[in-house]
């Protein structure tokens, strides 16, 4: 159930990755030389196979959302790569659509032109019943001429999930994309996360700070360390979808997750804390590890 | 409904209490040159009899179209470039910021040498006068969009001027439209200011000309209530604007 990676790159491939971190090391330049270089990521190695949803949690800080960004091509790597099918990531494509935690959509555009964005349909017809399609995916049939303002957050994050997938990707990178909303909405666009990627079977890597919504939505959960972090574990998740958060195995999994990203806090090493608390100790940090990621 | 003939009622209450006032200072006062409420009517008729007033409009109203809206031809594409282009900003951004603060009323002397006194002149002022308001909004305008909506246009492969097109204008277009309505209130200011001096008709030729032949106050406060009325006018329009879809989620009101 739990496997450890190995960190040596030279390692066999398996030919059905579709993503493929390599001897990956990130480090900020400090653009003040007095102060010292940002060391985030030490050493990522990572495959994900074609297909696959692989959820990153990891406490604040570690460099979750900037594996994203290179990934997704927007920051370069001090050293190493990411390969998306065998070839190295070095700018934004429209294939590898990337949905973020402060909401990309246009304000400017209606529902149905923001979700038209993308679409690579050439004739009107097609592109029509591309937006009507996955409007109506994501649950907002009727708001086609409403603009964003109108529409909630939960909304609004619909809208940019919907328009990341009219663009018929095979890859999302998503950034801790229900971070902003609130609890019970966040659930909700849990749900309808895991309905949409059953039924379309995109390959996503999905960073969160919330370990439940890890466990809930991924195949496999790859847990980080503090920084400059590696990765500390990768935990599959075999338990069949819908998945119920009370379920034994879902339970088990959670604290063992727990006790992994314990293992940075001082004093707290083997004791496995409530969930609750976790939790909101988590969704606090998970902010401020957003500003430091994005700068 | 209520709150609308309200909007309507209470602005009219003020202006007739205005009037009251006004026409009662001038009674009480015994003047003989400041005119009556009533002799500004009168006057503006007389205005329209002669057939100058609707002339008059039409020529200020013509200079300031016309030096806006080149104004806003060279001043929404050069701020653009100057928010998107960083190396343009630092070249251009200091000249702009020294030309800015001179009031266009000081640049009426060089308006006549260059242009003598013609409708040329005028619109050059209208034109400098709007020019700096709208390079510098929508060099601001630019500057400010959330790097996340480039970054989504990335995303799908959008580069280049169509990027232009379809994020950085529309994203910048709220901002740049409280910079145009600005401009706008400016160039109603200065053309009535270039026309007392640079040209022979106009709303500012006509109080000017009201004053130096024959003390005509009458007319000179007619022309102003038109430049006031028309410049309500003309704002109206501009927030006319600003309800649109697509600029009015970048503006809190």
């Amino acid at each position: 159930m739990i496997m450890q990676m190995n960190p040596h790159s030279t390692e066999t491939r398996s030919p059905r990755a579709k993503i493929a971190v390599r001897d990956l090391w990130m480090t900020f330049k400090s653009p003040d030389k007095t102060k010292p270089d940002v060391h985030v990521l030490e050493d990522i190695n990572l495959e994900i196979l074609d297909g696959e949803f692989v959820c990153i949690v990891g406490p604040s800080g570690c460099g979750k959302s900037t594996l994203l960004n290179i990934a997704g091509g927007f920051f370069q790597a001090t050293s190493g790569a990411v390969r998306i099918e065998d070839k190295v990531v070095t700018a934004p494509d429209s294939r590898h659509i990337f949905i973020f935690q402060e909401n990309g959509v246009f304000p400017w555009l209606n529902v149905e032109d923001n979700v038209g964005f993308g679409v690579k349909r050439s004739t009107m017809a097609e592109r029509k019943k591309v937006v009507e399609h996955y409007v109506e995916m994501v649950g907002l049939t009727g708001f086609g001429k409403t603009y964003p303002r109108e529409l909630s957050g939960g909304m609004r994050q619909r809208v940019e999930i919907a328009r990341a997938l009219a663009a018929e990707p095979d890859v999302l990178f998503m950034d801790e994309p229900f971070g902003a909303l609130d609890y019970l909405t966040r659930l909700r666009l849990r749900a309808e996360v895991t309905q949409i990627w059953q039924r379309e079977r995109k390959t996503v890597m999905f960073v969160t700070h919330d370990v439940d919504e890890a466990v809930q939505l991924a195949d496999r959960v790859v847990v980080m360390g503090k920084r400059p972090s590696r990765i500390r574990d990768i935990v599959a998740v075999e338990v069949p979808r819908p998945r119920d958060l009370d379920d034994p195995e879902c339970r088990r999994l959670r604290d063992h997750i727990f006790g992994v990203m314990g293992l940075d806090h001082s004093g707290r090493a083997t004791e496995i804390r409530g969930v609750g608390a976790a939790e909101e100790e988590d969704e606090t940090e998970g902010k401020v590890v957003n500003l430091a990621d994005r700068r | 409904m209520r709150a609308r003939l309200e909007s309507l009622l209470l602005p009219l209450a003020v202006a007739f209490g205005f009037v009251a006032c006004w026409h009662f200072a001038v009674k009480w006062t015994g003047s003989d040159i400041f005119p009556t409420p009533r002799q500004v009517l009168t006057g503006t008729w007389e205005l329209v009899e002669k057939g100058v007033l609707f002339k008059y409009i039409v020529a200020s109203l013509f200079r300031v179209a016309t030096g806006y809206l080149l104004a806003v031809f060279v001043g929404i594409p050069l701020g653009l470039l100057m928010g998107w282009f960083t190396r343009f900003r630092m070249a251009l951004n200091p000249a702009i910021q020294v030309l800015r603060p001179i009031s266009p009323i000081a640049w009426i002397p060089v308006a006549i040498l260059w242009f003598g006194v013609s409708d040329v002149a005028p619109i050059f002022l209208i034109f400098l006068a709007s020019l700096f308001p709208i390079t510098v909004a929508a060099m601001a305008a630019v500057q400010n969009i959330q790097l996340v909506y480039i970054r989504a246009a990335r995303n799908f492969g959008i580069g280049g001027l169509e990027l232009f097109k379809k994020v950085v204008l529309p994203a910048a277009l709220p901002q740049i439209l409280t910079g145009l309505r600005l401009a706008l209130g400016v160039a109603w200011l200065v053309v009535v200011a270039a026309e007392m001096i640079a040209v022979n008709s106009g709303l500012g030729y006509l109080i000017i000309d009201a004053r130096n032949a024959g003390k005509r106050y009458d007319l000179v406060v007619a022309g102003m209530a038109m430049i006031g009325l028309i410049g309500l006018g003309l704002d109206f329009l501009v927030r006319r604007m600003e309800t649109l879809d697509e600029v009015r989620w970048g503006l809190s009101r």
